[in-house]
């Protein structure tokens, strides 16, 4: 720390001891960097605006009409207005929900052994790095990867649930870190005192800790939803798109609502499939920021308070 | 964990390695001064078990992340053996077929290039902006502040792709010729031969947008943690603000910007379906071009644009090899990233660290 300071000391030497009062150039190169700073920050905010204006704009008409809700594309062409995204939404929803029930057990009980049982060993050390690398992972490589496993060694059809085996690759870091950071703000405290009441291990972790940490593994299991509900790639290698609605994920095709954007996103020319897509885009935007402002609002009330 | 069974005798009939409480009692005032968190009775079936399950989903995900590798490993040698042309080193993308020939050397290119771009452009924006939510904005303001630009990684890929390609190519049009009239001598620069607006520079501009608030969370955190002496003794020596941020809180967050920067590198190297909805795939016949302002394909838009190829096991290897390249490419990326934290944080964690700990420590050997 210090001798980071006093490494960088030398170089301002002279300039840094100047007790006169701010110099023209240095006044100026101060307001210079705020101004750059600031102007950063704009710069930021444009693209975010712009998408969701451009989204919310053009899609929000379709959302208003109940059919929209409760209706699937079946036998509905680009060039023919109506129908709805409801076989999208449940395959979604379907999907990614399969893939928490997978994901959320392992990541939790993974976090667990990170900072109840593995704490500062060398195997806990390798999990630990395995999970950032796993963090890393393009989605085109967890769709490759079940691919690989699932339709080539396995030889079964492409199915909904091969989609939810990918998104566990892709949600289970996510989720276990952020139960990791949770499980790591409880304080000793609370553990000390239920063994010293004789409670074993076992239980003082699944009473005492993962309930006290609970809004926090809330909060990195939505994050982790919304990450996975918006991925593409894993759609279209491992289920094709299916325009009525299919609600098994083991057998046929499943429509989603990121393959249907990406159905219809070559006919933008036509305005009924144009409509759609970005109908379809602003559900699929909706859903995300809503699991979001769910996750930071669960996260605001349930925290435990870092010391 | 025989312990427990010698601990046992003030509570005789308790003694069955049930989920009981009574002989757990009695263990913590035996075991307490030699592990003092490791207190638990961990004879128990309920323990044994619970900490099994624990360490298996250790495991696994050390499993996972070594299957990854190996079963792409196991699927793209067969097709690789078969390649009649350099994997490596060739620029022709044919497989299938008696005569396969396929290699990555054209995807690897664009890859890597549309990425380093994004890295570019993102870092020096994403580093503003953290400064910003950390030093400059209003307190009250900061925290909304820093949401919206999370907000910015909550929108899904395909609507970035949709976005960049039908209204932000358009406007990117203009800087790009004068790029290309300006630096055009450079072959990276050359001016396009066509106006296609499905060009790398498009993709590596939508990407710098994705990666911008991976880097600047990121940044955000190491910013936020410089230690309030170093920045207080920079303005006691009567540096400005812009001085302070230079002498205390970029030396100090240097290496977790570096981090930063390479995950969100390995972010921008895996993105697939924004990169495929904007990047035209060049027409066969046309010569390569290495200019960024031409069309092209990453390694991931190739994968996911051919899903549709993957009818033999030929093709669907070729596929998976290209796919394992991008998985080691990323892998190196990231894991230098994490090499850097953790050899080069100057505060970061290993100042943090120690802190919680002091509890532990004082009872642990």
């Amino acid at each position: 720390m210090t001798t980071t300071l006093a490494a960088n000391r030398p170089a301002y030497d002279g300039k840094a001891l100047d007790l006169t009062g701010k110099s023209g150039a240095r006044a100026f190169r101060n307001t210079l960097a705020t101004v750059l700073i600031v102007l950063c920050f704009l710069i930021a905010l444009v693209p975010l605006l712009w998408i969701l204006w451009t989204v919310v704009s053009k899609g929000y008409h379709l959302l208003l009409d109940a059919n929209w809700w409760s209706q699937s594309q079946r036998g509905i062409t680009v060039r023919r207005v109506g129908g709805g995204a409801y076989h999208a939404i449940m395959g979604t929803l379907i999907m990614s929900l399969l893939c928490a029930l997978i994901a959320v057990p392992i990541a939790v009980m993974g976090a667990v052994y990170l900072v109840e049982y593995g704490k500062g060993t060398k195997a806990a050390k390798v999990v630990s790095f395995m999970i950032d690398i796993l963090t890393g992972v393009p989605s085109i490589v967890a769709a490759l990867f079940v691919y690989a496993v699932w339709i080539t060694v396995l030889g079964f059809n492409r199915v909904g649930f091969a989609v939810s085996l990918a998104l566990v690759l892709l949600m289970l870091p996510v989720v276990l870190r952020s139960t990791e950071e949770m499980l790591k703000l409880v304080p000793d405290e609370l553990r000390e005192a239920a063994y010293a009441l004789g409670v074993p291990k076992w239980k003082t972790i699944l009473k005492i800790v993962v309930p006290t940490a609970f809004g926090g593994i809330i909060t990195g299991v939505m994050l982790g939803l919304a990450r996975v509900m918006g991925e593409t790639a894993p759609l279209l290698i491992l289920v094709g798109y299916s325009k009525n609605i299919n609600t098994n994920p083991f057998d046929g095709f499943m429509g989603a609502l990121p393959t249907m954007i990406n159905q219809d996103r070559t006919e933008l020319a036509l305005q009924p499939a144009a409509d759609r897509v970005w109908a379809a885009a602003l559900t699929l935007i909706l859903l995300v920021l809503l699991l979001n402002i769910l996750a930071r609002t669960i996260a605001r009330f349930s925290t435990i308070k870092s010391k | 964990m025989s312990s427990t069974d010698g601990t046992a005798p003030p509570d005789p009939p308790a003694g069955e390695p049930s989920a009981g409480e009574p002989p757990a009692r009695a263990t913590p005032a035996a075991e307490a001064p030699a592990k003092n968190l490791d207190l638990g009775p961990v004879g128990h079936l309920g323990d044994r078990l619970f900490a099994g399950l624990a360490r298996g989903s250790g495991g696994l995900v050390v499993l996972i992340v070594a299957f990854v590798g190996i079963f792409l490993l196991a699927l793209a040698i067969p097709a690789l053996a078969d390649d009649k042309s350099s994997f490596l080193f060739s620029r022709i993308w044919e497989p299938g077929g008696a005569d396969p020939k396929f290699g990555i050397a054209a995807l690897f290119y664009t890859t890597l290039i549309s990425s380093v771009i994004a890295m570019v452009i993102a870092v020096p924006i994403a580093v503003g902006v953290a400064l910003f939510t950390t030093y400059y904005a209003p307190k009250r303001l900061a925290a909304p502040v820093a949401h919206a630009v999370d907000l910015l990684a909550a929108v899904p890929s395909i609507i970035y792709g949709l976005w960049g390609i039908l209204f932000f190519a358009p406007i990117l049009r203009p800087v790009i010729d004068g790029l290309a009239d300006a630096l055009g001598w450079i072959p990276l620069f050359e001016k396009p031969a066509s106006e296609d607006l499905g060009v790398v520079f498009t993709a590596s501009v939508v990407l710098a947008i994705m990666i911008l608030p991976v880097v600047t969370a990121i940044s955000r955190e190491i910013f936020a943690q410089t230690p309030v002496t170093h920045r207080e003794g920079a303005l006691a020596l009567g540096a400005t603000r812009w001085e302070m941020i230079r002498m205390a809180v970029l030396p100090y967050g240097r290496s977790g910007v570096v981090s930063a920067s390479m995950l969100g590198l390995g972010r921008a190297l895996g993105e697939t379906i924004a990169v495929l909805i904007i990047l035209s795939v060049p027409n066969g016949n046309d010569p390569w071009n290495s200019s960024i302002f031409a069309g092209g394909e990453t390694f991931a838009s190739k994968i996911a644009n051919n899903a549709a190829e993957f009818d033999s096991p030929e093709k669907t290897g070729a596929y998976i090899a290209a796919g394992l390249v991008l998985f080691v490419v990323t892998f190196l990326v990231n894991s230098a990233a994490r090499i850097i934290v953790a050899r080069s944080t100057p505060g970061g964690k290993r100042q943090r660290r120690p802190r919680p700990d002091k509890a532990l420590e004082g009872a642990t050997p």
